[in-house]
């Protein structure tokens, strides 16, 4: 039977107690758990309601620079804050791209980060699933896999990462802060979601109860924000999950880049940080050349897991594209669609 | 057939007026009701639980465990499910579907319903449904147009010829100069109206009341008096708003008629609505095709043959195939012709009608198949439909009754801007860098014409009634059926008290096929016809009246009166002509059917010509289709406002044909995989960011006595065709198979 707990948090201190039980979840705007909850996919004997935690909606510029951003943020909220959306173009980029407007109006910053993924084996009860029921198998191997990733993959899991929001947020370094009974921890979000391995059904480092509360950028983040971007290649124009996405950020002095950063969405089963692309890109010069040549090394290890080949060239262009546009400067205004291809001059 | 300005400056008419909708406010407002804001007293809700799997056996159920669940009252499985009283997979004839209701433990397809879950909430029917934990006796299911031998339908569509042809196809294009042969794939797609199939039904006895979207009551209703064995007269049907059709509720659906059924099971009034991903499996689809064209031209570039032969799959157990080949038959010119269709059988539910049922998938491969014959001849795809264009029916040879394409393929190209095109593919650039691509495409559509009935009337204070069990699927029949009535009665719309939307009411046919508002039209038309006459009768033989001697044919109706035509000055009011008379009211009944004999001598058709534009990321593969111009011909326009919305959204649909919608099955399951909106790909409102449709005018004589042809199918026949070529040109890339996504463009 389907029953489960509801218990509406008044402190952080209770959230946790309360979710520190076997088969519960934390529901904040619930715009993907109560779906899947809908659909029989996942089945919490607890629902854990952190709506109503004091100030974890603030967006907080940090003493020593940076900015502190509360887990219950709406996408909205963040993406139209005007200091923030100066300091870091390519996260707001993101979250604008990201589902509809009234979506991002309901969504959280950390409800984003902790949304499943969009295969439909996961999504469809009838299928084997890993992730869903471990040891069970995966039934996306040999079905439809068009959109399944090319990155970090295993045999018993090919589903990828859904988010726009943190493709940005791990090329700039961000980190979550956590809290947990023993107080609170702070953890990078390149190591906040776990790769499937062998154990797929384990997607971030949350131990049991343990409470996002938070998303930092640290100071140096801002350095990158005349030359940050995010593109979004989509099966339609708008309100589309990616079928590859890219961040580029780019620090320039005189004519060469003195830091890179690039990460990809929608290729891996977590926010993909191409640390080996940036290596290519340091102390470089800006060009199409370089812009390959960091493309190729951030999809070395690429390899398809099903009829999904052309994700990694499609990724391979869609890097030099984003740091092209990256190097061409960040536009003064939010284009009108968001990390479009069809907005703007191309750098060709 | 008078002439249009004539007739609107004599009346001052309500038809050819662009009028706002007249259920507009009750729908922004929320005030429409719909078939499941419908809550009779003492209602209960069902759930259905459907099929994971598409071939074998439900071997076991968990009916204790359901029935255990507090708030369950029933649950309405094989064995205790109410008996009916004709076999639901009896097919008395092509239009009877076969339907999946609890008759046996058999699975046919995916999401077949296997259980009907009833309880006090929905809350709790769910999660009874849930708890039925089914278990299976699974066989490998047949999925795709390879899974087995194909074979020769009777017929296709609704009643189509399989096959059609004239001349020798073979020696055709074995003479031709050039030829091309090319093979056009289209995809399983699922109508997905915003409301999803829901009913609630309510017996008393043997009477039975039932609230469900129907695009055709009368047959609805003679469906349910033969499953339940009552008398037709005891059914009522109600169906005032239906939130889209598209053909998924012109026939009664399975799980219609399993509300109702479960409705007498419990004895009480049951609501039943379908999930959204229950809608892919038992109400229909557009079953997938593959579809050969050959093609040959002589050194003009004047046709010599055309072979269109669809490939399609229909279920396991019934029969619907996509008539996809026969719009060949009507639309370019070639001395030698050849149409065919064949099916094959595989473990889904039977495909159904959706929107241009066998145009639009026909239209997508016949009007790229054009474009590759014109490129191989080297002439501009436009010049080339003109060279080719039929002046009579291509197979039959009948005139057409009228056919504006002309003007269409003129007034469509001379908007766009055709004549800038450069002919060759990767040659155009929006200025940014990113390639631009131009296609047309020509858009036909049968004028058909069914049967309907109408009751009006004029009263005493000289306001009408039109009466009508009519369909408003949102395209507005409230309003233009309305604006047709008004006009037919010579009164203002605000004196008509319009009554639609019900099954006790005249039966008004099937809004199918692009012919409501002809067909109900012709039926209104007729029956005010009948009441004018009376009145006319009543005035013109009384010595007091002005009118007296004038005739019956020498009076028309305008603003509650009728007036002399050979003396405008000379008129009388229908309130005056009744007082004298001592009578409260006269009414009358009209018909509205097609005419054998105009039918028989011409040939009748909606013909269009669309113009796309795509822009397309070089690099990236991502397309979007910056510009859409729409030309259509469609004899008279009720109401403008309305025919050019179907226009824009017939078109949007074939922007969606070309690009987005695609239902993928998992061939080993047989599970349709992206069932619901956020994976089923439509197009949103940045996939169209300019359209625009032409209104072309053409008068038609014989179609029908108010010369009205559909417009509610055709915009998407010419479109999806019309971007492929557009996506060609741009890139050079000929997809062949549809939907045209970004991957089969990257090179």
């Amino acid at each position: 039977m389907n029953r489960f707990d509801y218990v509406r948090a008044r402190t952080i201190a209770e959230a946790v107690a309360a979710a520190t039980e076997p088969g519960a979840a934390y529901l904040a705007a619930g715009t993907n758990l109560l779906d899947l909850m809908k659909g029989g996919v996942t089945r919490p004997a607890r629902l854990v309601d952190v709506t109503h935690l004091p100030d974890l909606d603030r967006i907080d510029r940090l003493p020593e620079g940076g900015f502190r951003v509360g887990a219950l943020v709406r996408n909205s909220d963040l993406a139209y804050d005007t200091a923030f959306a100066r300091a870091h173009p390519s996260v707001a980029e993101a979250l604008l791209s990201g589902a509809s407007a009234q979506l991002r109006n309901a969504a959280t910053v950390a409800g984003n980060l902790m949304q499943r993924t969009r295969c439909p084996y996961f999504y469809d009860p009838a299928s084997a699933c890993n992730k869903r029921q471990p040891g069970a198998g995966c039934e996306a191997q040999g079905g439809e896999t068009r959109l399944h990733a090319v990155l970090g993959w295993s045999e018993h899991c090919i589903a990828t990462h859904p988010s726009d929001f943190c493709v940005p947020l791990v090329a700039l370094d961000a980190a979550v802060e956590i809290a947990g009974k023993d107080g609170t921890r702070e953890v990078p979000l390149e190591a906040f979601h776990r790769l499937p391995g062998d154990a797929p059904e384990r997607e971030t480092v949350l131990e049991a109860g343990e409470l996002i509360v938070a998303v930092r950028l640290p100071a140096a983040a801002a350095a990158f924000s005349g030359h940050s971007r995010y593109l979004k290649i989509r099966d339609r124009t708008s309100y589309a999950f990616a079928v590859v996405s890219a961040a580029a950020s780019l620090r320039l002095d005189q004519g060469r880049i003195t830091e890179g950063r690039l990460a990809l969405g929608g290729v891996a089963l977590k926010p993909w940080r191409a640390r080996a692309a940036e290596a290519v890109l340091y102390g470089a010069e800006p060009n199409e050349h370089i812009f390959r040549q960091a493309a190729d090394a951030a999809l070395a290890e690429a390899k398809p897991s099903g009829d999904n080949a052309f994700k990694i060239e499609l990724a391979r262009r869609l890097i030099v594209r984003t740091l092209t546009r990256a190097a061409a400067g960040t536009p003064e205004r939010m284009p009108a669609l968001p990390a479009s291809a069809f907005e703007e001059t191309l750098h060709a | 057939m008078p002439d249009i300005a004539t007739e609107q400056a004599r009346h001052g008419s309500s038809i050819g007026q662009p009028l706002t909708r007249r259920d507009g406010f009750l729908k922004v407002t929320g005030g429409a009701t719909f078939a499941a804001d419908n809550r009779p007293e003492g209602m209960l809700h069902a759930v259905i639980a459907v099929s994971r799997i598409a071939r074998g056996r439900v071997t076991h159920l968990d009916v204790a465990a359901a029935k255990a669940h507090p708030g369950v009252v029933d649950v309405m499985v094989p064995g205790n499910a109410p008996k009916l009283a004709s076999d639901p997979d009896a097919k008395n004839d092509p239009f009877t579907f076969r339907l999946d209701l609890l008759q046996n433990d058999r699975v046919r397809y995916a999401h077949q319903p296997i259980a009907v879950v009833i309880a006090e909430t929905l809350e709790a029917a769910t999660e009874g449904a849930e708890l039925l934990a089914p278990r299976y006796e699974t066989e490998k299911p047949r999925i795709g147009l390879d899974t087995a031998e194909a074979h020769q339908p009777e017929a296709v569509g609704a009643g189509d010829k399989t096959a059609a042809s004239k001349g020798d196809v073979e020696a055709g294009l074995k003479n031709a100069e050039r030829r091309i042969e090319a093979v056009y794939e289209t995809p399983a797609q699922y109508h997905n109206a915003m409301e999803p199939h829901a009913i609630v039904a309510q017996w008393d006895g043997d009477r039975l009341t039932v609230d469900t979207p129907s695009q055709g009551m009368a047959m609805a209703t003679m469906r349910l008096a033969g499953l339940f064995g009552i008398d037709p007269k005891n059914i009522l049907v109600r169906s005032p708003f239906l939130g889209g059709g598209f053909g998924s509720k012109g026939f009664l659906s399975g799980p219609q008629v399993l509300g109702v059924m479960a409705a007498k099971h419990v004895g009480r009034p049951v609501k039943l609505v379908l999930r959204r991903e229950q809608m892919f499996g038992p109400v229909g689809h557009r079953a997938e095709t593959r579809q050969t064209l050959r093609l040959g031209t002589d050194g003009s570039g004047a046709l010599t043959a055309l072979d269109h032969h669809t490939l399609t799959a229909t279920s396991s157990f019934d029969d619907f195939y996509e008539p996809a080949s026969a719009l060949s038959r009507y639309l370019y010119k070639a001395p030698s012709l050849s149409t065919g269709h064949s099916g094959v059988r595989v473990d889904t539910g039977t495909p159904l009608f959706m929107r241009a049922p066998g145009e639009a998938s026909g239209s997508a491969a016949l009007e790229a198949a054009i474009d590759e014959m014109a490129e191989a001849c080297g002439i501009d795809p436009l010049v080339f439909r003109q060279m080719n264009y039929a002046e009579a029916e291509p197979i039959s040879e009948r005139p057409f009754s009228s056919k504006a394409l002309r003007e269409c393929y003129e007034q469509g190209a001379a908007r766009f801007g055709w004549d800038r095109r450069s002919p060759e593919p990767r040659s155009m650039s929006d200025g940014a860098g990113r390639l631009v691509g131009w296609g047309v495409g020509t858009a036909l559509f049968p004028a058909l014409m069914m049967q309907a009935e109408a009751r009006a009337e004029i009263r005493a204070d000289g306001s009408g009634t039109v009466a009508i069990g009519a369909h408003d699927m949102g395209q507005g029949a409230w309003t233009a059926l309305a604006q047709i009535a008004a006009d037919g009665l010579g009164i203002d719309l605000d004196r008509l008290d319009f009554q639609s939307g019900s099954s006790d009411l005249p039966n008004g046919g099937i809004a199918g096929g692009s012919a409501h508002t002809a067909t109900a039209g012709s039926a209104i038309h007729s029956a005010a016809a009948a009441v004018l006459a009376q009145l006319s009768e009543l005035a013109t033989t009384d010595e007091r009246s002005p009118l007296f001697g004038a005739g019956n044919a020498g009076v028309y109706a305008a603003g509650g009166r009728l007036i002399r035509r050979d003396d405008e000055s000379r008129g009388e009011s229908f309130s005056d002509i009744l007082a004298r008379a001592k009578k409260n009211s006269v009414s009358a009944s009209g018909k509205g059917a097609p005419d054998p004999a105009s039918r028989e001598s011409y040939a009748m058709h909606a013909h269009g010509a669309v113009f796309a534009e795509v822009t397309v990321d070089p690099d990236l593969g991502q397309i979007r289709v910056t510009r859409l111009v729409g030309a259509f011909a469609a004899g008279r326009i009720v109401n403008p406002r309305l025919v050019t919305s179907q226009y824009y959204g017939g078109m949007i649909w074939g922007v969606s044909f070309a690009l987005h919608e695609n239902a993928v099955v998992d061939p080993r399951s047989g599970r349709v995989m992206n069932p619901n909106l956020g994976e089923y790909h439509v197009p949103v409102n940045a996939d169209v960011p300019s359209i625009e449709a032409i209104l072309v005018e053409e008068h038609d004589p014989h179609v029908n006595p108010l010369g009205i042809k559909g417009v509610g199918e055709i915009g998407i026949t010419g479109t999806a065709g019309a971007i492929a070529n557009a996506v060609y040109h741009a890139t050079g890339v000929r997809v062949r198979k549809m939907p045209i996504t970004l991957d089969k463009v990257l090179g």
